[in-house]
C-alpha cells in the first residue's frame, strides 16, 4: 500500500468548480449506471476534475462529493486509493511517469530514473527550479514489449534509451513536447518486432468457413478438443 | 506454428483501419445476427466445444463460466463486466486488442451478452490506457451509430455497452476488486462467496471475463469451435495473444498456438536470445506473478497450460520476461516484491504487512546484508502469506520469491558469501532483531 494524504492546507484552493461543459459531460457519464447507482462515475468525474485542475484538491473531492450525493469520506477514500490522482500539483509542462517494473527494468529503466533524477529533481513529484517539470516512478503501464517507457499526459513515449529520452525531456522542458510522436522512439511498428513484422504477411480477408464438430464417435464426447479428432483448420 | 489465415487478431499491429469500417472488411460483425437467433445454448455449446480457457490468468473454462449465471432471470439484470485492467507486469495484450482490434470486444461482448441473457456490458479499462479507451468508446459509438448494439438493433439483443475506467490500481484487476471500483469505492476485492454469478455488480448476477476471452468468441461462432479446437493440445486448445519482453533480441506482441515449445516461438516471433541460448538464466513465463524457471528447463518446455505447469511454473496471462545472464536475478525479484508492496489494497493483515516485509528483507538479499538462515525464514514467511488473504494477490506476491529461493538459492548464498567476504569491522552482518 502507499500512504496518500492531500496537500498542505497552504497550496489547496478555496474553491473548485466545473466548467458548463465538464458538468454537462458529468452529468451524460452519470445517467449511464443504473438509476440510483451514480456513485459508479466517481472516478470518471474525479479524472475529469483532474484534466481540468492539473490535480485533485480538497475542494474538487467535495465538489465531487456534492455532485454525486456521496459522503466526503467516500470520495476522498477513492482519491487516495487510486495512485493516478495526483493529490498535489505538478509540473506545468510535463509530469513524466517513468514506469521502473521488472520488465522495464530489465531493458534499462533505471538509467531513465537517473536521466530525471538529474535533470529534473532527486525526488519524484518535487517541481523542478521552473516549476515546469516533475516525475515520478509507477508500476507497470503495459506497455512491456516496448520497454522502457515513459508516460507524459495522455501517451505514452516508448523504445527509449537514456539519450532519446533526455533529448525527448528538452524538447517537453522548452514547451515544445507537441512536437514529440508519441508511442516507439524507434523505427517500430507499435508491438511489432524491431525490422518488421514476421507474421500476418497475408492481406486479411472477410471469408470465413465453419467448421462443424466431429459427429460423437467412439470417444464419448468431452468438453475440450480431442487430439485424435484435429481436422485440418479452414 | 500458427498460419496467418488461422490468426483471429488480424490487425493486430495497427497497420490497417481498426474502426468499424476495416474491422468489417476484415469479417468482424458478419453473421452476428444468426449467432443471436440460433440462441443461448448455442453460442455456450459452440464455446464449450471450442475448449476455450479464460485469458486473463486463471485459465478457468470460459464457457463453464457463463453456465453459472441463472438460466431464469428472477427480476436482477444480468451483466457482463469486461476485465481491460490489464496490469500484470509483462502484459500488454489487452492494449492491442483495444487500440488495433476494438471491434472484435465490441462484437464478443454482444453474443457473449446473449450466452447470459446480460443486456448490459461493463468494460472495466484501466486509467493508464487513456488512447486505447478513447479507440474503445469510438468503437462502441460506431456500432450505436451502426445500430449493431443499442435498443431495437439489427442483431436483435437489445444491448448497452459502457465503456468505465479507472485510475492506476493493480488490484482492481481482481474481478470482486473490479466490481468494487466499478460500483464506485476502494477497490478492495470481496470474500467469495457468494460468487458474482449470484451476487455482483450492484447486487445482480455478473460475469467477469478477460478481454482476450470475449474478444476471440466471434471467430469462434464463425469458423466454429472445432476449428479452435484443432488448433494445440487436448485442455490447451486455441491460439493466444502473447508478448515477450526482456532480453530478447526483438521484444514483440503475436497471436501463436498453443503447443509450441518455447524455443520456436522465441526464434521465430522475437529472433532468439540476446547472446544465445547459453546465455538464458531464467523466464517468467505468464506475468509477474507466477514462478521463474531456469532457462534450461524451459528451452524445451511446451507453452501452454499444462506444458509450464510441468516445468514448476504457470501460464497466467503469456507474458514472458525473458533474463539473461546479465541480470540480477534478486534485484529482478525484488523489483517485484516491490510492485506487489505498492499495489497491495491494504485489506488483509498478511498481505498489508507481509508484502512490506518481504520487500525489505529481498532489498538486503540484493546486497548480500543478510544471513543464510533468512532466506529459509523468508521462504516460510511467503508460506504463510500465500492462502491467507481474500484474493490472490498475497500468493501472487509469495510465488515468484518463492521461484527464485527453489530455483537460485546458491546465488543468493554466494552473494551472503560475497557480502561477508568483504565486510569490515564497522559493517558487520546485522542481526534478525534488526529487521
Amino acid at each position: 500500500m502507499s500512504v496518500r494524504r492531500l496537500a498542505d492546507e497552504a497550496i489547496q484552493p478555496k474553491g473548485f468548480a466545473f466548467t458548463a461543459e465538464n458538468l454537462a459531460w458529468a452529468k451524460k457519464k452519470m445517467a449511464e449506471y443504473p438509476a440510483g447507482r451514480q456513485q459508479s462515475a466517481v472516478i470518471p468525474i474525479l479524472w475529469k476534475a483532474q484534466e481540468q485542475e492539473g490535480w485533485v484538491s480538497r475542494a474538487v473531492i467535495e465538489t465531487v462529493a456534492e455532485l454525486l450525493g456521496m459522503a466526503y469520506i467516500r470520495v476522498l477514500e477513492v482519491a487516495t486509493f487510486y495512485t493516478q490522482f495526483l493529490l498535489k500539483p505538478v509540473g506545468s509542462r510535463a509530469h513524466v511517469q517513468v514506469c521502473g517494473t521488472t520488465p522495464c527494468m530489465l531493458r534499462g529503466a533505471e538509467d531513465i530514473r537517473a536521466v530525471c533524477e538529474r535533470k529534473i529533481s532527486t525526488e519524484p513529484f518535487e517541481l523542478n527550479k521552473d516549476g515546469t517539470l516533475s516525475w515520478e516512478e509507477v508500476e507497470c503501464l503495459g506497455a512491456c514489449v516496448n520497454a522502457p517507457m515513459v508516460m507524459i499526459g495522455n501517451d505514452t513515449y516508448e523504445d527509449l534509451t537514456a539519450e532519446s529520452f533526455e533529448a525527448l525531456l528538452d524538447k517537453f522542458a522548452a514547451g515544445k513536447g507537441k512536437d514529440v510522436t508519441p508511442g516507439p522512439q524507434v523505427e517500430r511498428h507499435f508491438g511489432a518486432p524491431e525490422g518488421g513484422q514476421v507474421v500476418l504477411l497475408d492481406k486479411p480477408t472477410a471469408k470465413r468457413t465453419y467448421t462443424p464438430f466431429p459427429p460423437p464417435a467412439e470417444a464419448p464426447a468431452a468438453p475440450g478438443g480431442k487430439p485424435d479428432a484435429q481436422k485440418p483448420s479452414k | 506454428m500458427l498460419a496467418d489465415k488461422d490468426r483471429i487478431f488480424t490487425n493486430l499491429y495497427g497497420t490497417a483501419d481498426w474502426t468499424l469500417k476495416g474491422a468489417m472488411a476484415r469479417g468482424a460483425w458478419s453473421d452476428t445476427a444468426t449467432f443471436i437467433d440460433r440462441g443461448r445454448d448455442w453460442i455456450t455449446n459452440e464455446v464449450k466445444g471450442s475448449g476455450l480457457r479464460g485469458r486473463g490468468g486463471a485459465g478457468f473454462p470460459t464457457a463453464l463460466k457463463w453456465t453459472f449465471m441463472p438460466k431464469v432471470s428472477d427480476g436482477r439484470p444480468h451483466y457482463l463486466v469486461i476485465n481491460a485492467d490489464e496490469s500484470e507486469p509483462g502484459t500488454c495484450k489487452d492494449r492491442e486488442i483495444l487500440r488495433h482490434d476494438p471491434h472484435h470486444l465490441v462484437e464478443g461482448a454482444l453474443l457473449a451478452g446473449r450466452a447470459m441473457d446480460a443486456h448490459t456490458a461493463f468494460i472495466y479499462v484501466r486509467g493508464e490506457f487513456i488512447r486505447e479507451r478513447q479507440h474503445l468508446e469510438q468503437a462502441v459509438q460506431e456500432a450505436y451509430d451502426a445500430k449493431l448494439i443499442g435498443k431495437n438493433n439489427k442483431n436483435g439483443w437489445d444491448f448497452d455497452i459502457v465503456v468505465h475506467h479507472g485510475a492506476g490500481a493493480y488490484i482492481c484487476g481482481e474481478e470482486t476488486a473490479l466490481l468494487e471500483s466499478l460500483e464506485g469505492k476502494k477497490g478492495q476485492p470481496r470474500l467469495k462467496p457468494p460468487f458474482p454469478a449470484a451476487m455482483g455488480v450492484y447486487g445482480c448476477p455478473t460475469t467477469v471475463n478477460n478481454v482476450e476471452s470475449i474478444a476471440v468468441v466471434p471467430e469462434i461462432l464463425r469458423r466454429g469451435g472445432a476449428w479452435f479446437a484443432g488448433i494445440g493440445r487436448a485442455n490447451n486448445t486455441g491460439t493466444k495473444l502473447m508478448c515477450v519482453s526482456g532480453h530478447v533480441n526483438r521484444p514483440a506482441t503475436f497471436e501463436e498456438a498453443l503447443g509450441c515449445t518455447f524455443e520456436e516461438i522465441i526464434e521465430k516471433h522475437c529472433g532468439g536470445i540476446r547472446g544465445g541460448w547459453d546465455n538464458l538464466l531464467a523466464v517468467i513465463p505468464g506475468g509477474a506473478s507466477v514462478p521463474c524457471v531456469p532457462g534450461e528447463k524451459i528451452r524445451n518446455a511446451v507453452v501452454d497450460f499444462d506444458g509450464l505447469r510441468e516445468v514448476g511454473s504457470s501460464m497466467g496471462t503469456a507474458a514472458v520476461i525473458v533474463m539473461d545472464k546479465s541480470t540480477d536475478i534478486i534485484k529482478a525479484i525484488w523489483r517485484l516484491s516491490a510492485f506487489y508492496k505498492h499495489e497491495s489494497c491494504g485489506q488483509c493483515t498478511p498481505c498489508r504487512e507481509g508484502t512490506g516485509w518481504m520487500m525489505r528483507v529481498m532489498e538486503r538479499m540484493v546486497e548480500g546484508r543478510a544471513e543464510k538462515r533468512e532466506i529459509d525464514m523468508l521462504f516460510e514467511v511467503t508460506k504463510q502469506i500465500e492462502g491467507h488473504t481474500i484474493c490472490a494477490l498475497g500468493d501472487a506476491a509469495a510465488w515468484p520469491i518463492q521461484g527464485l529461493i527453489r530455483n537460485f538459492r546458491p546465488v543468493i548464498e554466494a552473494r551472503i558469501d560475497a557480502y561477508t567476504y568483504n565486510s569490515t569491522s564497522e559493517g558487520a552482518v546485522p542481526s534478525i532483531a534488526a529487521e
